[in-house]
Protein backbone atom coordinates (compact mmCIF):
# COMPACT_ATOMS: atom_id res chain seq x y z
CA UNK A 1 0.00 0.00 0.00
CA UNK A 2 1.34 3.77 -1.14
CA UNK A 3 0.67 5.19 2.01
CA UNK A 4 2.10 9.07 2.61
CA UNK A 5 4.71 8.22 4.57
CA UNK A 6 5.85 5.50 2.17
CA UNK A 7 6.14 7.68 -0.20
CA UNK A 8 7.55 10.75 1.20
CA UNK A 9 10.68 8.13 2.45
CA UNK A 10 11.24 7.39 -0.92
CA UNK A 11 11.45 10.78 -2.26
CA UNK A 12 14.59 13.17 -2.68
CA UNK A 13 12.65 16.09 -1.82
CA UNK A 14 9.54 17.72 -0.02
CA UNK A 15 5.48 16.62 -1.36
CA UNK A 16 5.27 20.34 -2.71
CA UNK A 17 8.35 20.25 -5.32
CA UNK A 18 7.61 16.49 -5.93
CA UNK A 19 3.69 17.99 -7.41
CA UNK A 20 5.08 20.60 -9.12
CA UNK A 21 7.94 18.63 -10.94
CA UNK A 22 5.69 15.70 -11.62
CA UNK A 23 2.51 18.00 -12.89
CA UNK A 24 4.41 21.33 -13.26
CA UNK A 25 1.76 24.32 -13.57
CA UNK A 26 1.69 27.12 -16.68
CA UNK A 27 4.43 25.06 -18.63
CA UNK A 28 3.64 25.50 -22.27
CA UNK A 29 3.91 22.37 -23.76
CA UNK A 30 2.96 23.07 -27.26
CA UNK A 31 3.49 26.34 -29.10
CA UNK A 32 0.08 27.17 -29.44
CA UNK A 33 -0.15 28.04 -25.70
CA UNK A 34 2.08 30.50 -25.84
CA UNK A 35 0.59 32.02 -29.22
CA UNK A 36 -3.47 31.84 -27.42
CA UNK A 37 -2.11 33.85 -24.49
CA UNK A 38 -0.37 36.54 -26.31
CA UNK A 39 2.43 37.30 -24.86
CA UNK A 40 3.55 40.60 -24.76
CA UNK A 41 7.26 39.93 -22.73
CA UNK A 42 9.92 37.24 -22.99
CA UNK A 43 12.68 36.68 -21.27
CA UNK A 44 15.68 33.49 -21.54
CA UNK A 45 18.33 32.49 -19.27
CA UNK A 46 20.85 30.62 -18.52
CA UNK A 47 23.13 28.06 -20.81
CA UNK A 48 22.90 24.41 -21.52
CA UNK A 49 26.62 24.13 -20.78
CA UNK A 50 25.81 24.94 -17.03
CA UNK A 51 23.19 22.62 -17.21
CA UNK A 52 19.90 25.05 -17.10
CA UNK A 53 18.26 27.36 -19.37
CA UNK A 54 14.74 28.88 -18.78
CA UNK A 55 12.86 30.51 -21.10
CA UNK A 56 9.56 32.49 -19.73
CA UNK A 57 6.35 34.48 -21.47
CA UNK A 58 3.97 36.64 -19.88
CA UNK A 59 0.80 38.65 -20.61
CA UNK A 60 1.10 41.87 -18.91
CA UNK A 61 -2.19 43.66 -18.07
CA UNK A 62 -2.81 47.28 -16.50
CA UNK A 63 1.12 46.21 -15.16
CA UNK A 64 0.10 43.52 -13.82
CA UNK A 65 0.97 39.58 -14.75
CA UNK A 66 -2.26 37.69 -15.95
CA UNK A 67 -0.72 35.22 -17.32
CA UNK A 68 3.06 33.41 -17.44
CA UNK A 69 4.27 30.04 -19.16
CA UNK A 70 7.55 28.66 -19.64
CA UNK A 71 10.06 25.53 -20.51
CA UNK A 72 13.17 24.73 -19.39
CA UNK A 73 15.97 21.94 -19.61
CA UNK A 74 16.71 21.66 -16.25
CA UNK A 75 16.86 19.34 -12.85
CA UNK A 76 13.31 18.61 -11.15
CA UNK A 77 14.00 21.17 -8.53
CA UNK A 78 14.00 24.23 -11.54
CA UNK A 79 10.98 22.83 -12.88
CA UNK A 80 9.19 22.97 -9.40
CA UNK A 81 10.59 26.22 -8.87
CA UNK A 82 9.33 28.03 -11.68
CA UNK A 83 5.95 26.42 -11.69
CA UNK A 84 5.86 27.65 -7.93
CA UNK A 85 6.83 31.09 -9.28
CA UNK A 86 4.24 31.01 -12.35
CA UNK A 87 1.25 30.33 -9.72
CA UNK A 88 2.70 33.18 -7.13
CA UNK A 89 2.93 35.24 -10.30
CA UNK A 90 -0.46 34.68 -11.68
CA UNK A 91 -2.54 33.98 -8.61
CA UNK A 92 -5.25 36.51 -7.00
CA UNK A 93 -5.83 38.77 -9.92
CA UNK A 94 -1.83 38.72 -10.89
CA UNK A 95 1.13 40.31 -9.05
CA UNK A 96 1.97 43.74 -9.98
CA UNK A 97 5.27 43.98 -12.00
CA UNK A 98 6.65 46.10 -9.28
CA UNK A 99 6.45 42.93 -7.04
CA UNK A 100 7.57 40.44 -9.07
CA UNK A 101 10.74 42.05 -9.99
CA UNK A 102 11.39 41.87 -6.40
CA UNK A 103 10.63 38.20 -6.05
CA UNK A 104 13.91 36.02 -4.98
CA UNK A 105 14.47 32.70 -4.87
CA UNK A 106 14.21 32.91 -0.79
CA UNK A 107 10.23 33.68 -1.72
CA UNK A 108 9.96 30.77 -3.58
CA UNK A 109 11.67 27.87 -1.46
CA UNK A 110 9.21 29.17 1.01
CA UNK A 111 6.46 27.78 -1.06
CA UNK A 112 8.39 24.95 -2.08
CA UNK A 113 9.06 24.27 1.73
CA UNK A 114 12.60 24.22 0.88
CA UNK A 115 15.11 22.37 -1.33
CA UNK A 116 18.24 20.31 -0.54
CA UNK A 117 21.22 22.79 -0.06
CA UNK A 118 22.92 21.68 -3.02
CA UNK A 119 19.67 22.16 -4.73
CA UNK A 120 19.12 26.08 -4.22
CA UNK A 121 21.48 27.31 -7.14
CA UNK A 122 19.05 25.41 -9.47
CA UNK A 123 15.68 27.50 -8.19
CA UNK A 124 17.55 30.81 -9.34
CA UNK A 125 16.55 30.64 -13.43
CA UNK A 126 13.32 31.17 -12.77
CA UNK A 127 12.62 34.31 -10.79
CA UNK A 128 16.21 35.58 -13.50
CA UNK A 129 14.24 34.54 -16.68
CA UNK A 130 11.09 36.25 -15.05
CA UNK A 131 12.85 40.08 -14.87
CA UNK A 132 14.41 39.03 -18.21
CA UNK A 133 10.81 39.24 -19.28
CA UNK A 134 9.25 42.47 -17.27
CA UNK A 135 12.42 44.00 -19.04
CA UNK A 136 11.26 43.03 -22.32
CA UNK A 137 8.06 43.73 -21.69
CA UNK A 138 9.02 47.15 -20.80
CA UNK A 139 11.22 47.97 -23.81
CA UNK A 140 8.38 46.99 -25.93
CA UNK A 141 5.82 49.76 -24.17
CA UNK A 142 8.02 52.27 -24.75
CA UNK B 1 8.29 -11.84 -13.58
CA UNK B 2 5.34 -13.47 -15.43
CA UNK B 3 3.17 -12.89 -12.05
CA UNK B 4 3.47 -9.37 -13.01
CA UNK B 5 1.72 -6.75 -14.97
CA UNK B 6 2.14 -2.77 -16.67
CA UNK B 7 -0.78 -1.18 -14.87
CA UNK B 8 -0.50 2.32 -15.29
CA UNK B 9 3.19 4.00 -14.18
CA UNK B 10 5.05 0.98 -13.28
CA UNK B 11 5.00 -2.36 -12.96
CA UNK B 12 2.49 -4.03 -10.50
CA UNK B 13 3.59 -7.39 -8.94
CA UNK B 14 0.86 -10.06 -8.18
CA UNK B 15 0.04 -7.86 -4.39
CA UNK B 16 -0.12 -4.51 -5.88
CA UNK B 17 2.64 -3.23 -4.97
CA UNK B 18 4.86 -1.25 -7.21
CA UNK B 19 7.79 -3.55 -8.76
CA UNK B 20 11.30 -2.35 -8.14
CA UNK B 21 12.98 -2.27 -11.71
CA UNK B 22 16.81 -1.90 -10.23
CA UNK B 23 18.89 -0.74 -12.92
CA UNK B 24 21.68 0.81 -10.96
CA UNK B 25 23.82 -2.25 -10.11
CA UNK B 26 27.53 0.47 -11.14
CA UNK B 27 25.86 2.41 -7.73
CA UNK B 28 25.78 -1.17 -5.57
CA UNK B 29 23.60 -4.82 -5.99
CA UNK B 30 21.27 -6.63 -4.07
CA UNK B 31 22.77 -8.71 -1.41
CA UNK B 32 22.82 -12.02 -2.65
CA UNK B 33 20.85 -14.25 -0.18
CA UNK B 34 23.41 -17.37 -0.32
CA UNK B 35 25.66 -14.83 0.88
CA UNK B 36 23.47 -13.56 3.19
CA UNK B 37 23.36 -16.88 4.53
CA UNK B 38 26.75 -17.51 5.18
CA UNK B 39 27.35 -14.31 6.79
CA UNK B 40 24.96 -14.20 9.61
CA UNK B 41 26.47 -16.80 11.70
CA UNK B 42 29.01 -14.18 12.48
CA UNK B 43 26.54 -11.97 12.79
CA UNK B 44 24.70 -13.92 15.73
CA UNK B 45 26.72 -16.66 17.72
CA UNK B 46 29.94 -16.25 16.00
CA UNK B 47 31.44 -13.10 17.38
CA UNK B 48 34.67 -13.49 18.48
CA UNK B 49 37.40 -11.49 17.46
CA UNK B 50 39.97 -13.74 15.22
CA UNK B 51 42.85 -11.82 17.65
CA UNK B 52 41.66 -14.14 20.54
CA UNK B 53 43.12 -17.22 21.47
CA UNK B 54 39.82 -18.64 22.51
CA UNK B 55 37.52 -21.20 20.98
CA UNK B 56 35.38 -18.39 19.75
CA UNK B 57 38.84 -16.03 18.11
CA UNK B 58 39.88 -19.33 16.48
CA UNK B 59 36.93 -19.76 14.75
CA UNK B 60 36.50 -16.30 13.51
CA UNK B 61 40.08 -16.49 12.18
CA UNK B 62 39.27 -20.01 10.70
CA UNK B 63 36.49 -17.72 8.74
CA UNK B 64 38.95 -15.29 7.83
CA UNK B 65 41.43 -17.56 6.55
CA UNK B 66 39.20 -19.54 4.27
CA UNK B 67 37.89 -16.50 3.09
CA UNK B 68 40.90 -15.11 1.97
CA UNK B 69 42.38 -18.66 0.63
CA UNK B 70 39.13 -18.24 -1.75
CA UNK B 71 39.74 -15.07 -2.83
CA UNK B 72 43.20 -15.95 -3.37
CA UNK B 73 42.23 -18.35 -5.44
CA UNK B 74 39.99 -16.92 -7.50
CA UNK B 75 42.46 -14.16 -8.30
CA UNK B 76 45.20 -16.42 -8.71
CA UNK B 77 47.60 -15.54 -6.07
CA UNK B 78 48.78 -15.92 -2.85
CA UNK B 79 46.63 -15.51 0.24
CA UNK B 80 49.29 -13.43 1.86
CA UNK B 81 49.00 -11.11 -1.04
CA UNK B 82 45.41 -10.46 -0.22
CA UNK B 83 44.10 -7.75 2.42
CA UNK B 84 40.72 -7.06 3.36
CA UNK B 85 39.90 -3.38 3.94
CA UNK B 86 36.53 -1.31 4.54
CA UNK B 87 35.22 -0.92 1.02
CA UNK B 88 36.76 -0.30 -2.71
CA UNK B 89 38.02 3.19 -2.11
CA UNK B 90 40.14 2.02 1.33
CA UNK B 91 41.73 -0.68 -1.42
CA UNK B 92 42.05 2.51 -4.27
CA UNK B 93 43.61 4.60 -1.46
CA UNK B 94 45.92 2.09 -0.07
CA UNK B 95 47.48 1.01 -3.22
CA UNK B 96 47.88 4.94 -4.64
CA UNK B 97 49.14 6.14 -0.86
CA UNK B 98 50.63 3.28 0.14
CA UNK B 99 52.87 2.49 -2.84
CA UNK B 100 53.53 6.10 -3.43
CA UNK B 101 54.52 6.63 0.54
CA UNK B 102 56.37 3.90 0.97
CA UNK B 103 58.91 5.50 -1.87
CA UNK B 104 58.54 8.78 -0.82
CA UNK B 105 59.25 10.36 -3.96
CA UNK B 106 58.26 10.29 -7.64
CA UNK B 107 55.67 10.59 -10.23
CA UNK B 108 52.36 8.66 -10.46
CA UNK B 109 50.47 8.47 -13.86
CA UNK B 110 46.48 7.60 -13.87
CA UNK B 111 43.57 8.67 -16.21
CA UNK B 112 41.07 11.46 -16.38
CA UNK B 113 37.89 9.05 -16.08
CA UNK B 114 39.38 6.89 -12.70
CA UNK B 115 36.68 7.06 -9.99
CA UNK B 116 37.72 10.00 -7.41
CA UNK B 117 39.04 6.80 -5.20
CA UNK B 118 41.91 6.85 -7.73
CA UNK B 119 41.64 10.91 -8.60
CA UNK B 120 41.37 12.28 -5.61
CA UNK B 121 44.36 10.57 -3.55
CA UNK B 122 46.78 10.80 -6.68
CA UNK B 123 45.14 14.51 -6.26
CA UNK B 124 46.42 14.18 -2.52
CA UNK B 125 50.20 12.88 -3.47
CA UNK B 126 50.55 15.74 -5.81
CA UNK B 127 50.18 18.34 -2.29
CA UNK B 128 52.95 16.05 -0.63
CA UNK B 129 55.10 16.74 -3.76
CA UNK B 130 54.42 13.71 -5.75
CA UNK B 131 54.64 14.23 -9.64
CA UNK B 132 51.40 13.00 -11.06
CA UNK B 133 49.80 12.86 -14.56
CA UNK B 134 46.51 12.14 -15.82
CA UNK B 135 46.03 10.61 -18.92
CA UNK B 136 43.73 11.43 -22.15
CA UNK B 137 40.99 9.32 -23.48
CA UNK B 138 39.94 9.09 -26.96
CA UNK B 139 35.79 9.93 -27.34
CA UNK B 140 35.24 6.52 -26.72
CA UNK B 141 37.27 6.47 -23.15
CA UNK B 142 40.01 4.32 -23.83
CA UNK B 143 43.71 5.71 -23.05
CA UNK B 144 46.58 5.21 -26.02
CA UNK B 145 49.09 3.06 -24.61
CA UNK B 146 51.33 5.16 -26.85
CA UNK B 147 50.46 7.80 -24.75
CA UNK B 148 51.41 5.93 -21.68
CA UNK B 149 54.56 4.91 -22.70
CA UNK B 150 55.61 8.36 -23.45
CA UNK B 151 54.79 10.09 -20.02
CA UNK B 152 56.28 6.98 -17.96
CA UNK B 153 59.41 9.11 -16.74
CA UNK B 154 62.68 7.55 -14.85
CA UNK B 155 61.35 8.44 -11.75
CA UNK B 156 58.02 7.01 -12.77
CA UNK B 157 56.59 4.69 -9.66
CA UNK B 158 53.35 4.07 -10.27
CA UNK B 159 50.25 3.70 -12.88
CA UNK B 160 46.71 3.08 -12.01
CA UNK B 161 43.68 2.72 -14.68
CA UNK B 162 40.74 1.94 -14.19
CA UNK B 163 39.85 -1.85 -15.84
CA UNK B 164 36.16 -0.77 -16.54
CA UNK B 165 34.89 2.54 -16.07
CA UNK B 166 31.89 2.47 -13.86
CA UNK B 167 30.15 5.52 -15.87
CA UNK B 168 30.46 4.80 -19.53
CA UNK B 169 31.46 1.19 -18.94
CA UNK B 170 34.99 1.46 -21.14
CA UNK B 171 36.82 -1.47 -20.63
CA UNK B 172 40.43 -0.85 -21.57
CA UNK B 173 43.07 -3.44 -22.22
CA UNK B 174 44.79 -4.17 -18.96
CA UNK B 175 47.23 -7.01 -19.87
CA UNK B 176 48.56 -4.75 -22.72
CA UNK B 177 49.00 -1.82 -19.89
CA UNK B 178 50.48 -4.67 -17.56
CA UNK B 179 53.22 -5.37 -20.36
CA UNK B 180 54.05 -2.08 -20.96
CA UNK B 181 54.21 -1.50 -17.34
CA UNK B 182 56.24 -5.03 -16.50
CA UNK B 183 58.42 -3.53 -19.72
CA UNK B 184 59.20 -0.14 -18.25
CA UNK B 185 59.68 -1.53 -14.84
CA UNK B 186 56.93 0.56 -13.30
CA UNK B 187 53.84 -1.09 -11.24
CA UNK B 188 50.67 -1.09 -12.28
CA UNK B 189 47.33 -0.81 -10.07
CA UNK B 190 44.00 -1.52 -11.66
CA UNK B 191 40.34 -0.46 -10.00
CA UNK B 192 38.67 -3.37 -10.81
CA UNK B 193 35.57 -2.87 -8.88
CA UNK B 194 33.00 -2.93 -12.17
CA UNK B 195 35.27 -5.15 -13.84
CA UNK B 196 34.65 -8.41 -11.25
CA UNK B 197 31.26 -9.73 -12.37
CA UNK B 198 32.19 -9.91 -15.84
CA UNK B 199 35.59 -9.73 -16.93
CA UNK B 200 38.63 -12.17 -16.55
CA UNK B 201 40.22 -10.92 -12.96
CA UNK B 202 43.09 -13.54 -13.29
CA UNK B 203 46.31 -11.10 -11.73
CA UNK B 204 48.19 -13.68 -13.42
CA UNK B 205 47.35 -13.62 -16.59
CA UNK B 206 46.16 -10.20 -16.37
CA UNK B 207 49.98 -9.35 -15.05
CA UNK B 208 48.15 -6.45 -12.72
CA UNK B 209 50.81 -5.87 -9.42
CA UNK B 210 47.65 -4.44 -7.20
CA UNK B 211 43.82 -4.45 -7.80
CA UNK B 212 40.94 -3.42 -5.97
CA UNK B 213 37.48 -5.22 -5.77
CA UNK B 214 34.68 -4.05 -4.12
CA UNK B 215 31.74 -6.30 -1.98
CA UNK B 216 29.05 -4.19 -2.84
CA UNK B 217 29.31 -4.50 -6.52
CA UNK B 218 29.54 -8.12 -6.28
CA UNK B 219 25.73 -8.56 -5.03
CA UNK B 220 27.92 -9.14 -1.32
CA UNK B 221 28.00 -6.61 1.41
CA UNK B 222 28.91 -3.67 1.69
CA UNK B 223 31.79 -1.57 3.60
CA UNK B 224 34.30 -4.70 2.33
CA UNK B 225 37.08 -4.17 0.01
CA UNK B 226 40.08 -6.22 -1.24
CA UNK B 227 43.29 -4.88 -2.40
CA UNK B 228 45.58 -7.95 -4.03
CA UNK B 229 49.31 -6.99 -3.47
CA UNK B 230 52.01 -8.89 -5.36
CA UNK B 231 54.20 -9.83 -2.26
CA UNK B 232 57.32 -8.07 -4.22
CA UNK B 233 56.32 -5.11 -3.66
CA UNK B 234 55.97 -2.86 0.19
CA UNK B 235 53.17 -0.40 0.68
CA UNK B 236 52.89 1.72 3.75
CA UNK B 237 49.81 1.45 5.82
CA UNK B 238 47.28 4.71 5.55
CA UNK B 239 45.93 2.54 9.03
CA UNK B 240 47.57 1.77 12.36
CA UNK B 241 46.92 -0.11 14.86
CA UNK B 242 46.86 -3.73 16.02
CA UNK B 243 48.58 -5.03 12.82
CA UNK B 244 45.69 -7.16 11.52
CA UNK B 245 46.20 -7.69 7.70
CA UNK B 246 49.68 -8.21 7.50
CA UNK B 247 49.81 -4.77 9.44
CA UNK B 248 48.45 -3.04 6.32
CA UNK B 249 45.44 -2.65 7.52
CA UNK B 250 44.91 -2.70 11.21
CA UNK B 251 41.39 -2.87 13.27
CA UNK B 252 39.48 -5.83 14.14
CA UNK B 253 38.34 -7.47 11.08
CA UNK B 254 35.11 -7.55 9.84
CA UNK B 255 34.63 -10.98 10.28
CA UNK B 256 31.20 -11.59 8.89
CA UNK B 257 31.32 -8.63 5.66
CA UNK B 258 35.15 -10.66 4.85
CA UNK B 259 33.03 -14.00 4.78
CA UNK B 260 30.43 -12.48 2.76
CA UNK B 261 32.89 -10.96 0.62
CA UNK B 262 34.34 -14.15 -0.63
CA UNK B 263 31.01 -15.86 -1.04
CA UNK B 264 29.72 -13.31 -3.26
CA UNK B 265 33.06 -13.46 -5.30
CA UNK B 266 32.84 -17.37 -5.71
CA UNK B 267 29.16 -16.93 -6.93
CA UNK B 268 29.93 -14.11 -9.18
CA UNK B 269 33.04 -16.37 -10.45
CA UNK B 270 30.99 -19.29 -10.91
CA UNK B 271 28.12 -18.33 -12.88
CA UNK B 272 30.78 -15.50 -14.73
CA UNK B 273 30.47 -16.99 -18.09
CA UNK B 274 26.78 -17.50 -18.91
CA UNK B 275 25.72 -14.60 -16.54
CA UNK B 276 27.92 -12.03 -18.71
CA UNK B 277 26.71 -13.54 -22.30
CA UNK B 278 23.27 -12.95 -21.23
CA UNK B 279 23.26 -9.42 -19.50
CA UNK B 280 25.16 -8.82 -22.66
CA UNK B 281 22.54 -9.60 -25.04
CA UNK B 282 19.94 -7.86 -22.47
CA UNK B 283 21.95 -4.34 -22.60
CA UNK B 284 22.36 -4.97 -26.52
CA UNK B 285 18.43 -4.96 -26.44
CA UNK B 286 17.93 -1.99 -24.10
CA UNK B 287 20.96 -0.06 -25.78
CA UNK B 288 19.04 -0.83 -29.31
CA UNK B 289 15.78 0.14 -28.13
CA UNK B 290 17.05 3.30 -26.19
CA UNK B 291 18.96 4.80 -29.36
CA UNK B 292 15.71 4.45 -31.81
CA UNK B 293 14.45 7.38 -29.40
CA UNK B 294 15.56 10.49 -31.46
CA UNK B 295 18.43 12.28 -31.11
CA UNK B 296 20.58 9.72 -28.59
CA UNK B 297 23.78 9.00 -28.30
CA UNK B 298 25.42 5.84 -26.58
CA UNK B 299 28.46 7.04 -23.80
CA UNK B 300 31.53 5.32 -23.85
CA UNK B 301 33.31 2.68 -26.30
CA UNK B 302 30.19 0.08 -28.19
CA UNK B 303 31.68 -3.11 -27.98
CA UNK B 304 35.27 -2.82 -25.49
CA UNK B 305 32.66 -2.25 -23.21
CA UNK B 306 31.13 -3.60 -19.43
CA UNK B 307 28.25 -6.50 -20.02
CA UNK B 308 25.81 -4.46 -17.70
CA UNK B 309 26.63 -0.90 -18.82
CA UNK B 310 24.17 1.18 -21.19
CA UNK B 311 25.32 5.17 -20.82
CA UNK B 312 23.38 7.04 -23.03
CA UNK B 313 22.37 11.14 -23.72
CA UNK B 314 18.96 12.39 -24.63
CA UNK B 315 19.59 15.74 -26.14
CA UNK B 316 17.98 18.44 -25.08
CA UNK B 317 16.65 16.21 -21.90
CA UNK B 318 18.18 16.98 -18.61
CA UNK B 319 19.33 14.08 -16.98
CA UNK B 320 17.79 14.31 -13.27
CA UNK B 321 14.45 15.03 -14.59
CA UNK B 322 14.27 11.85 -16.52
CA UNK B 323 16.03 10.13 -13.90
CA UNK B 324 13.07 11.18 -11.16
CA UNK B 325 10.32 10.38 -13.44
CA UNK B 326 11.49 6.82 -14.14
CA UNK B 327 11.60 6.83 -10.55
CA UNK B 328 8.21 7.10 -10.24
CA UNK B 329 7.87 4.11 -12.35
CA UNK B 330 9.76 2.09 -10.21
CA UNK B 331 13.04 2.46 -12.39
CA UNK B 332 16.18 3.35 -10.62
CA UNK B 333 19.08 4.70 -12.93
CA UNK B 334 21.70 7.49 -12.49
CA UNK B 335 22.44 10.43 -14.90
CA UNK B 336 26.06 12.33 -15.13
CA UNK B 337 24.08 15.49 -15.05
CA UNK B 338 25.97 18.67 -12.75
CA UNK B 339 22.57 18.45 -10.36
CA UNK B 340 23.11 15.23 -8.70
CA UNK B 341 26.88 16.98 -7.54
CA UNK B 342 27.42 19.99 -5.79
CA UNK B 343 29.35 21.56 -8.61
CA UNK B 344 27.96 22.74 -11.95
CA UNK B 345 29.94 20.69 -13.77
CA UNK B 346 29.01 16.80 -15.21
CA UNK B 347 30.61 14.08 -14.70
CA UNK B 348 34.42 14.10 -15.18
CA UNK B 349 34.18 11.05 -17.20
CA UNK B 350 32.10 12.48 -19.75
CA UNK B 351 33.81 15.69 -19.60
CA UNK B 352 37.25 13.75 -20.64
CA UNK B 353 35.59 11.81 -23.70
CA UNK B 354 35.58 15.27 -25.10
CA UNK B 355 31.65 15.65 -25.41
CA UNK B 356 30.31 18.59 -24.99
CA UNK B 357 28.56 19.78 -21.37
CA UNK B 358 25.02 19.10 -22.96
CA UNK B 359 25.66 15.53 -23.54
CA UNK B 360 26.56 15.39 -20.12
CA UNK B 361 23.92 17.05 -18.21
CA UNK B 362 21.32 14.68 -20.61
CA UNK B 363 23.17 11.64 -19.84
CA UNK B 364 21.48 8.54 -18.10
CA UNK B 365 23.49 5.53 -16.79
CA UNK B 366 20.95 2.28 -16.90
CA UNK B 367 23.56 -0.63 -14.93
CA UNK B 368 21.88 -4.09 -15.50
CA UNK B 369 22.06 -7.22 -12.90
CA UNK B 370 21.11 -10.16 -12.45
CA UNK B 371 17.84 -9.77 -11.91
CA UNK B 372 17.01 -7.77 -15.04
CA UNK B 373 15.00 -9.74 -17.53
CA UNK B 374 14.03 -8.58 -20.93
CA UNK B 375 10.15 -8.17 -19.96
CA UNK B 376 12.11 -5.40 -17.50
CA UNK B 377 13.53 -3.53 -20.54
CA UNK B 378 10.61 -2.94 -22.32
CA UNK B 379 9.06 -1.68 -19.97
CA UNK B 380 12.18 0.55 -19.02
CA UNK B 381 12.61 1.89 -23.13
CA UNK B 382 8.54 2.55 -23.68
CA UNK B 383 8.77 4.98 -20.30
CA UNK B 384 12.07 6.48 -21.32
CA UNK B 385 10.38 7.36 -24.38
CA UNK B 386 7.55 8.92 -22.80
CA UNK B 387 9.10 10.82 -20.51
CA UNK B 388 12.11 12.05 -22.93
CA UNK B 389 9.25 13.12 -25.68
CA UNK B 390 7.59 14.99 -22.66
CA UNK B 391 10.69 16.42 -21.13
CA UNK B 392 11.51 18.02 -24.49
CA UNK B 393 8.27 19.37 -24.93
CA UNK B 394 8.77 21.31 -21.86
CA UNK B 395 12.54 22.12 -23.03
CA UNK B 396 13.52 25.32 -24.67
CA UNK B 397 16.99 23.62 -26.32
CA UNK B 398 16.16 22.60 -29.64
CA UNK B 399 19.67 21.27 -30.21
CA UNK B 400 20.75 18.74 -32.98
CA UNK B 401 23.24 15.51 -32.44
CA UNK B 402 25.07 17.22 -35.19
CA UNK B 403 25.29 20.29 -33.83
CA UNK B 404 26.24 19.46 -30.39
CA UNK B 405 28.89 16.64 -31.38
CA UNK B 406 30.47 19.10 -34.08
Amino acid sequence: MADVKDKTEQWFYSETVKEHFLKPKNIATDDKMIERMRPNGEGEVGSPACGDVMKMWIRVEGERIKKCLWRTFGCASAIASTSMLSVMVTENGGMNLLDAEKLAPKDILKRLGGLPQVKIHCSVLGDQALRAAIRDYRGRAK
Amino acid sequence: MSQATVAGAGWKNEDGKMRTIYMDNAATTKLDSEVLKAMLPFLKSEYGNPSSMHALGIRAKNAVSASRRRVAEILGCGEEEIIFTGSGTESDNLAVLGYARKRGKGHVITTKIEHHAVLDAVKRLEKGGFGATYLDVDIDGLIDLKQLEAEIRPDTILVSVIYANNEVGTVQDIAAIARLCRKMGVVLHTDACQATNYLDIDVGRLGVDMMTLNGSKIYGPKGVGVLYKNKKYDIEPIVYGGGQEFGLRSGTENVANIVGFSKALEMVQLHKDKETGRVRELRDYLTDGLLKIEETRLNGHRTSRLANNVNVSFLNVEGESLILLLNEDGVCCSTGSACTSASLEPSHVIVALGLAHELGHSSVRFTLGKDTTRQDLDFVIQQTRKHVERLRRISPLKKTMEEVLS
